[in-house]
């Protein structure tokens, strides 16, 4: 009988450790010149230095070392005094030097924390986690693999080599082992590496897509008996490429190494790959001998040593805090928790942010970008910002606000910037949606209600109020729906000596 | 005009229109079209490219264009250097037919002043030597012996000089690779202060040795060619940010009164040849004539050198020839449709590498690998530090320290060829400049009794003041010259259809 | 001093990536030996107290700024490989982990 996650976790306390790579969003490489546009054609972003033919030499790029120090002084870190590149030595054909320059033992940041809340049957807690270390290295090339049935590498005949990505700054951020999560290990995974990217986009270093791959999770965990103190055997899963995913990661090792260790055999310290699909692990290929990497210091790059004036300029560069700025837009914006949650979760704080800035109402563009836009986006599996700009939102809640647009119509409105018939101004012209706000049109269909349906304005005319809907409703359809409702009341209920 | 002038003389009668860059280069290729059969300097001539860049020259000389001091003056580039769509080999079946795609700086800058590269030159594979016999296209011989070994690893451009086949070079030296052959084959060879040649596209052997240099058959001639590829390079993290000391001054001023020349205790004695310390002997004396200040001193570390050298250059150049792998340039061997990329890695590899290579791409992964690091490259690296200080403490005493270049003068072809350990003491005088990345000449100065073959003079200046090798090295030349009445050269044996 | 075996110098020419023959092997494990005889002797100076120097002339903080120059051609990158397809570099099949 094997054991699920409840059982496991009675049994076993996880230790975690995570290891984040990001893909810095610099306009050229690490070490040379070249662009860093994803999905450019094949090899047109390459050069000597990044195909590593012989004789290239590397030059560091300042804004990369610039963005990771940022990134350390964003997760409390301690700014290197002395730091420095080296080689990391292994042959693997899409990687053009056969090493990868990177940082070993002197990397650029060390020692910070994250601090991230989650809820648990007690409340919200905050666990923190410490980070070791930030360092930077570089991005290896592409390969695709040709001939095999499946795609996969086994079968395939020949392998293609695309260099456009070898050499693109990447900096990877290392927690230290992260005790004490208790049951709550895939959930304060998840947090931590929200709250990262979170932090990562505030900083505008990095694009942090998962799906694209310029953020990227290796998560370690082990088990040990419950209560026991020790330190298991840990495994390492690559490439854990959402949110969800670490979360599932976690879980699905646990209740893996669990099983293992009641039948009594023992945890390999492996790399394992996540399966998206069941949510399970699997080995990776097994090496007959180590890897020995035998790093030494890059011979052709030199020392990082930043002043102390240098990083009090980035430091001064920095911007709020996540948590911070969300507890303020919380309070600007008298949103409830559970709002604010869902536009974190659902990515649109900075464009509801934005839509804001822009005039609109907090409320109206929050219900527009994470109601009606969301709708269409999910149903479109393309991000909402993909399908309509801030700028025609805040429009279209603009226009609203001054009696230009009823929600109806504004809704016909953005249905067809988002078919693409142009601004929100080009569609209201071409469609003709506008508020019928001429009082002598409206009062012509008003008197048209009044003699289809005397009763009701009698009705009126005596003090029964509510009545009125009854004919404005006629009114409306009357006028295509592009009358304003509150300017019919008016009109009618005047007119019928209210 | 003719091809035994200096490049000095060349440089003026081209100035004065007494000959055409395209004549002189005709000259040195009907030279080498008479000797290089013998002699073996040249892996690839590239006679249209040499022939269209005179062509240039001459045009823009006729127009009476400003041109530099060089311009149309033919050189030899050693094949370790890449230069756009010329065939670059490092002397290495590993590279056989590989045009690369861009030029190294050092090129760009022979291109920009009007410098005419006629060929690329013979080496030890990917430098790794000191006798040209490590080259996978055979070896180099010397002029003055075409049995005996021209130095190495940039035997082809010392030899090329000695040949009168060109009167200018470049050579790279990573533990004595530009000094050794201009040693034993009676020219001029400097090795800049590390960082004072820009390194972006020399095949790196060991990158925190490696420094390309001129070569040529006078002093004159070498400073003209340094300030020609000297200078900051920003592709070149490790360039020097400074501006070149005139070197081109130095060279022409001769006066050493006052000066203070250090003997280095530690390089003399056994091992070294009784000729050569006669020689270098003399030539001391001579300075001494010339009113310079002989002080002796001691570098107790430099014993050390060699062993730290033949630790951290093969370290290196484990990493560095990594790239070799058969993926994205260079030698295929065993892709038969059936075998994984690793293995045809390991086929091509094995192919395309000489033993030498093998032998220390194998020490280096062993000294860097876990466990052995801090015993074999992390040792070397303190003992770096240790030469550093000796260096720092002899110039605290004198301006400039002098040594014979090498212990012996050319050995015969396959002497030593079995013997490794034997063929790296060849290094023993010239490794410590550049584990302390200091500047280091060698001239001739002389021709040993026992074997009539030429011995080198070796000048070692602190970092980043080059003008002083220069400055002893110029007066030393003259002083010598006047003894022997004509120039070194003029002593070695004609080749048979030379010019 | 203590030597260095065949299997461990097997080993390095796996790490190095370089077939070699047993015959070859052999040969350099004896080579191994008396080379790292000769060199152990750096050990005998390197104490504690000695810091280590890779850099033979010290700077410091050599930066590039933050801007695109033209790469190669494709035509460039690509004329130095063996085989190529598709605009990439065509090599034999990789085995191993994705």
């Amino acid at each position: 009988m094997s054991l699920n996650y409840e059982q496991a976790i009675e049994k076993y306390e996880p230790t975690l450790g995570l290891e984040v790579h990001v893909e810095l969003n610099t306009k050229s490489k690490m070490f040379c010149g070249c662009a860093t546009e994803f999905g450019a054609e094949p090899n047109t972003q390459t050069c000597p230095v990044c195909l590593g033919l012989p004789g290239a030499l590397p030059v560091v790029n300042k804004t990369a070392i610039e963005s990771s120090i940022l990134i350390g002084l964003a997760l409390n870190c301690s700014i290197a005094p002395f730091s420095r590149f080296a080689r990391k030595n292994y042959f693997y054909p899409d990687m053009p030097k056969n090493f990868q320059t990177s940082q070993y033992d002197e990397p650029i940041c060390v020692n910070g924390y994250l601090d991230v809340e989650i809820e648990t049957d007690e409340g919200a807690k905050t666990f923190r986690i410490d980070i070791e270390r930030v360092h930077m290295e570089e991005d290896t090339g592409k390969s695709l693999h040709v001939g095999g049935s499946t795609g996969r590498i086994h079968g395939a005949e020949y392998s293609l080599l695309d260099y456009n990505r070898a050499g693109i700054p990447l900096v990877e951020i290392v927690t230290k082992i992260v005790p004490n999560t208790g049951k709550y290990a895939p959930q304060v995974a998840r947090a931590y590496v929200a709250a990262l990217r979170d932090i990562l986009r505030g900083l505008k270093v990095s694009d942090v897509k998962m799906e694209q791959g310029s953020l990227r999770c290796d998560v370690n965990l082990s088990l040990s008996p419950a209560g026991s103190g020790a330190l298991g055997t840990r495994s390492e899963t690559k490439n854990v490429n959402s949110l969800r995913s670490v979360e599932r990661a976690v879980s699905g090792e646990v209740v893996r190494q669990a099983n293992r260790l009641q039948a009594g055999e023992k945890i390999v310290q492996e790399t394992r790959h996540f399966l998206e699909e069941s949510g399970e692990t699997r080995p990776g290929r097994s090496k007959e001998q180590a890897e020995d990497y035998r790093y030494f210091p890059e011979p052709d790059l030199v020392p990082v040593v930043p002043d102390s004036k240098w990083i009090e300029e980035l430091r001064k560069t920095l911007p709020e805090k996540p948590a911070d700025r969300r507890k303020r837009l919380q309070t600007e914006w008298s949103v409830p928790e559970k709002e604010m949650t869902a536009m974190v979760n659902a990515e649109l704080l900075d464009t509801v942010e934005e839509t804001v800035k822009l005039g609109a109402d907090p409320t109206k563009a929050r219900g527009w970008w994470l109601g009606e836009i969301s709708r269409v986006a999910n149903e479109r599996e393309v991000l909402a910002t993909e399908l309509i700009s801030v700028a025609a939102v805040a429009e279209v809640i603009n226009l609203i606000n001054q009696g230009e647009l009823t929600d109806k119509l504004a809704r016909q409105v953005v249905e067809g910037v988002i078919a693409g018939e142009g601004t929100p101004a080009e569609v209201i012209n071409k469609r003709g949606l506008k508020v019928v706000s001429d009082d002598g049109a409206l009062m012509k269909a008003i008197e048209d209600a009044i003699a289809a349906q005397p009763d009701t304005a009698e009705r009126i005319r005596g003090g029964n109020i509510p009545a009125a809907g009854a004919l404005i409703g006629a009114v409306m359809k009357a006028t295509g729906g592009q009358a304003d409702a509150a300017k019919v009341r008016e009109l009618l209920l005047k007119h019928l000596g209210q | 005009m003719s091809i035994r002038n200096t490049a000095a003389q060349m440089s003026d009668a081209l100035a004065k229109k007494e000959i055409s860059a395209v004549e002189l280069a005709n000259q040195h290729y009907a030279q080498i079209e008479a000797v290089d059969k013998d002699v073996h300097a040249f892996l690839h001539l590239d006679k249209a490219g040499a022939i269209a860049q005179a062509e240039s020259i001459d045009k823009k000389r006729a127009a009476g264009e400003k041109l530099s001091p060089l311009a149309g003056v033919p050189l030899a580039l050693k094949d370790v250097l890449v230069q756009k769509g010329v065939p670059t080999t490092c002397g290495s079946k590993m590279l056989e037919g590989w045009r690369p795609p861009y030029d190294a700086t050092v090129v760009t800058k022979l291109k920009d002043a009007g410098i005419v590269i006629l060929g690329k030159t013979n080496m030890d594979e990917f430098a790794m030597g000191s006798s040209t016999e490590n080259s996978a296209y055979g070896p180099t011989h010397n002029p003055w012996d075409l049995t005996r070994i021209p130095g190495g690893s940039g035997g082809g451009s010392s030899a090329a000089l000695a040949a009168f086949e060109a009167p200018l070079a470049i050579g790279t030296d990573t533990g004595g690779s530009i000094r050794q052959p201009a040693a034993v084959t009676g020219t001029v060879g400097v090795k800049p202060t590390y960082g004072g040649v820009s390194r972006y596209g020399l095949v790196a052997f060991s990158s925190s040795l490696d420094q390309a240099g001129p070569c040529a058959r006078t002093v004159l001639d070498t400073a003209l060619l340094h300030q020609t590829i000297a200078g900051f390079d920003p592709k070149d993290s490790t360039s020097i940010n400074h501006a070149v000391p005139d070197v081109v001054a130095a060279a022409k001023k001769k006066d050493v009164k006052g000066l203070r020349i250090g003997i280095v205790k530690q390089l003399a004695g056994e091992g070294y040849q009784k000729g050569v310390e006669n020689k270098f002997n003399e030539a001391v004396a001579e300075l001494v004539k010339l009113g310079a200040e002989i002080v002796e001193v001691s570098c107790p570390n430099f014993e050390y050198a060699l062993a730290a050298y033949y630790l951290i250059a093969p370290s290196e150049c484990s990493s560095n020839l990594a790239r070799f792998d058969s993926m994205r340039f260079g030698l295929r061997v065993g892709d038969d449709g059936a075998k994984g990329a690793e293995e045809v890695m390991n086929l091509t590899r094995q192919a395309g590498f000489g033993r030498e290579v093998k032998r220390r791409i194998i020490l280096g992964t062993y000294a860097l690998s876990s466990g052995y690091y801090d015993a074999y490259y992390g040792s070397a690296q303190k003992v770096r530090t240790l030469i550093k200080q000796d260096f720092d403490a002899a110039f605290e005493k004198c301006d400039v320290l002098v040594s014979p270049t090498a212990p012996t003068t050319a050995f015969k072809i396959g002497e030593k060829s079995n013997d490794p350990l034997a063929m790296y003491l060849n290094d023993i005088a010239t490794i410590p400049v550049n584990m302390a990345g200091i500047g280091g000449m060698s001239l001739p100065c002389g021709l040993a009794e026992e074997d009539n073959l030429p011995v080198g003079f070796q000048i070692m200046s602190p970092a980043m003041k080059d003008d002083r090798m220069y400055l002893v090295g110029g007066a030393l030349e003259a002083a010598l010259l006047a003894k022997w009445g004509k120039p070194l050269l003029d002593f070695a044996p004609k080749l048979a259809g030379s010019k | 001093m203590s030597g260095i075996s065949r299997d461990e110098v097997a080993n390095l020419a796996r790490l190095a990536r370089i077939e070699m023959s047993d015959a070859e092997l052999d040969h350099l494990s004896g080579e191994m030996q008396v080379i790292l005889g000769a060199v152990a002797r750096v050990q005998e100076v390197a104490g504690a107290d000695v810091p280590p120097t890779s850099h033979p002339i010290p700077v410091n903080n050599v930066v590039r700024e933050d801007v695109v120059v033209p790469s190669l051609s494709p035509t460039d990158a690509l004329s130095g490989a063996p085989a190529s397809a598709e605009q990439r570099f065509k090599v034999p099949q990789i085995l191993g982990e994705e």
